[in-house]
């Protein structure tokens, strides 16, 4: 018979050993060779301003991954390479990252034609290319490249069906539409789209126009809307081109009753006075449903942190930001499912399961590895964007509000 | 076809815009056409300009034209201190367009350290005023720019054909051994071009502080243009460029008004391709 003491006393030996063993298995500082993720982004160039939001993003998700147990418990080391905003100068750094630097992993750079440019150095190498911000589905052929964005095979379809769904619902929907795009590729593309399911929809489009990307005067562009007088315009801008669209219509005494913006940079629009009831597209922005993610209610605190010192003047996350965060959480859980590093392996595992990041459960086994169409339609409300459209993702309280 | 408020719109459009185009040739065309330096830093100058307008003015709380009365000075000592590097190390006119690219390269670095890539707007209670002629809206701060433009053009005009240092200064750009021959210091008046050229970068680069939204990159989408418009204008000719601004701006708001805005950064070039083919001495 054995003393009770002495099993209280094993017990507690036993106990503190399993306490011991889960807390350094699970908070034990990553050790070891660190595991080397080589990307590019626009950190100069006319991108520059949207890709900055993706490297603060990115930079905390790995500093969070090192304050845990980095990935498979080796600490993790993200080389970021500065590729201009050039297709050209992306091709070349990728091909440096592989065959130079020798990286473990790689991970997208920011926008349509820098991640076309990288999937094809990718592709020629068989490296894995996880991205999150492709406007041109049809076009990324390549097995092993994992879309973050949410657009689907076809936003040029979809993305203004959603659009055009949420205008449908009002009380007072729109008969005539203008649009005018800039000729990046993926808003040119978006926006032709847009024009067709407008047409398809019964509605008259009464302008189209396209604009080269670095237009600097709007204002003849202002008076051809104005001369059109849509009921909606769709502007397929990049960045800053709405509020200078905005700005020049404004001097013009005018101002289309509703206007939507596709890729606009969302602090300045959503804080100019021009900008009120301005539309646009999203797949995440900072209220419920969105902040009810357990891993949003960490990365928003530290993104705000860094992104004011930054010097960044709207530190709120939205699509941009959440869309990185997602992709370093798409390449997190395919390692630690897989315990690999293995691209094969990896791409393997990305096309059979699914992965909840911060925008939502995202699948890669459609055509061309592209999933859902997860687009929602949001609108400057008292200098804030808020999700409206779908319903049951609009903030609390919020609707889609009439001109 | 379009109407008539269109094209009326289309025209004031493109004559502000290429008032803002003339006001940037102006200090290019003086240094490339005075001192033989193919500035392209005038560029980086220009947008610097610009920043400090928006930082003088979100910061400091100081009116535009205030921020213009420190940075006038300022610039104009920055032109002299650059020109003393260019002598310095015997900078000549291929050299120069190599020198002034890395300095652009610096500067735009510079900009994006200490003011980031994000955009910068510079909000003012009268940018987005405008007056009203009839059915046609000119806009106060595009206005203000051409005419500024106008001023200085006819200023520099006026300085360079009536003044014995402008007289000097063309005789110089001529033929610097007869220059030189005649007791004109050449040397120092260089400094006193360049200085002033600095200047106008930084007017230039308080309207575009106002009128435009900042980012570090955007220097580089006026290049094309103005180097269109200075030798279009004609080098050293402060009156050809304002006209060729005003040239400029005119057939790409027309283009864009009558046939699509795509089609805008075209005219510069064939206009330009044009006047070469037609006057194969131009530069």
């Amino acid at each position: 018979m054995v003393p009770q003491s002495k099993i209280r006393c094993l017990a507690g030996v036993l106990a503190s050993l399993l306490v011991l063993a889960f807390v350094t298995g699970t908070v034990a500082a990553p050790s070891g060779k660190p595991i080397r993720i080589g990307s590019t982004l626009a950190l100069t160039g006319p991108l520059a301003q949207t890709a900055l939001l993706h490297k603060i993003a990115g930079e905390i998700y790995v500093d969070e991954l090192n304050r845990t147990n980095g990935l498979l418990g080796r600490p993790v080391e993200w080389i970021v390479l500065d590729d201009q905003s050039k297709p050209d100068v992306t091709r070349s750094l990728y091909e440096k990252l592989i065959t130079v630097d020798k990286v473990d992993l790689l991970m997208g750079p920011y926008a349509t034609s820098a991640i076309l440019a990288a999937i094809g150095v990718a592709q020629r190498y068989q490296k894995m290319l996880i991205h999150n911000s492709f406007g041109m589905p049809h076009l990324a052929k390549y097995e092993m490249h994992f879309p973050v964005n949410p657009f689907g095979l076809e936003p040029n379809k979809t993305v203004p069906a959603t659009v055009f769904d949420a205008l449908a619902s009002t009380s007072s929907p729109p008969k005539t539409v203008a649009v005018v795009t800039s000729k990046f590729p993926s808003t040119q593309f978006i926006s032709a789209g847009a024009r067709d399911v407008a047409t398809q929809r019964g509605l008259k489009v009464v302008l189209f126009l396209e604009y080269e990307f670095g237009t600097r005067d709007y204002g003849p562009i202002a008076a051809r809307i104005k001369d059109a007088n849509p009921d909606f315009l769709w502007v397929g801008s990049l960045g800053l081109d709405s509020n200078q669209l905005l700005e020049a219509m404004k001097k013009l005494d005018y101002m289309p009753p509703r206007h939507l913006h596709l890729f606009p940079a969302p602090g300045p629009l959503a804080t100019a006075p021009d900008g009120k009831l301005a539309l646009s597209t999203t797949d995440f922005e900072e209220h419920p449903p969105f902040t009810s993610n357990p891993g949003a209610a960490r990365l928003i605190p530290l993104f705000h942190e860094r992104a004011t010192k930054a010097g960044v003047p709207y530190i709120r996350i939205d699509a941009q930001a959440a869309n990185e965060f997602a992709a370093w959480q798409v390449l997190e859980a395919a390692v630690n499912a897989t315990k690999s590093l293995d691209d094969k392996a990896l791409s393997e595992w990305l096309r059979k399961n699914r992965v909840d990041t911060l925008i939502g459960r995202l699948r890669f086994d459609g055509p061309n590895n592209f999933g859902d169409d997860l687009t929602k339609v949001k609108q400057v409300q008292e200098s804030k964007w808020v999700v409206v459209w779908p319903k049951e993702y609009a903030a609390p309280g919020a609707r889609l509000l009439p001109p | 076809m379009p109407s008539l408020t269109l094209l009326g719109q289309s025209l004031i459009s493109g004559l502000l815009t290429g008032g803002l185009y003339g006001l940037l040739a102006l200090g290019l065309s003086l240094s490339w056409g005075l001192l033989r330096l193919v500035n392209l830093g005038h560029f980086a100058l220009a947008f610097l300009g610009a920043y400090l307008t928006y930082q003088l003015g979100t910061v400091a709380r100081l009116e535009p034209w205030v921020s213009v009365l420190l940075i006038v000075p300022l610039f104009f000592a920055l032109g002299v201190g650059l020109h003393v590097v260019f002598v310095r190390f015997r900078v000549a006119e291929f050299a120069s367009l190599l020198v002034t690219f890395g300095m652009t390269v610096i500067i735009e670095s510079l900009i994006q350290w200490f003011w980031t890539a994000d955009f910068r707007r510079y909000e003012t209670a009268y940018a987005s005023a405008s007056t009203r002629i009839g059915p046609l809206f000119v806009p106060t701060l595009e206005f203000l720019a051409c005419a500024t433009a106008a001023v200085l053009a006819l200023a520099t005009w006026a300085w360079l054909r009536f003044t014995y240092v402008g007289k000097a200064l063309r005789a110089s750009a001529e033929d610097p051994a007869m220059a030189a021959a005649f007791g004109i210091n050449h040397r120092r008046q260089a400094f006193l071009v360049s200085g002033v050229s600095a200047a106008y970068a930084g007017v230039a680069g308080a309207y575009i502080a106002l009128i435009s939204t900042l980012a570090p990159a955007q220097m580089w989408a006026w290049v094309g243009v103005v180097f269109a418009v200075v030798i279009i204008g004609g080098l050293a000719n402060p009156i050809g460029a304002l006209l060729a601004g005003l040239l400029i701006g005119v057939s790409e708001s027309l283009t864009m008004a009558v046939v699509t805005p795509a089609w805008a950064p075209l005219v510069s070039f064939s206009v330009l391709i044009l006047l070469l083919v037609a006057r194969p001495g131009r530069v």
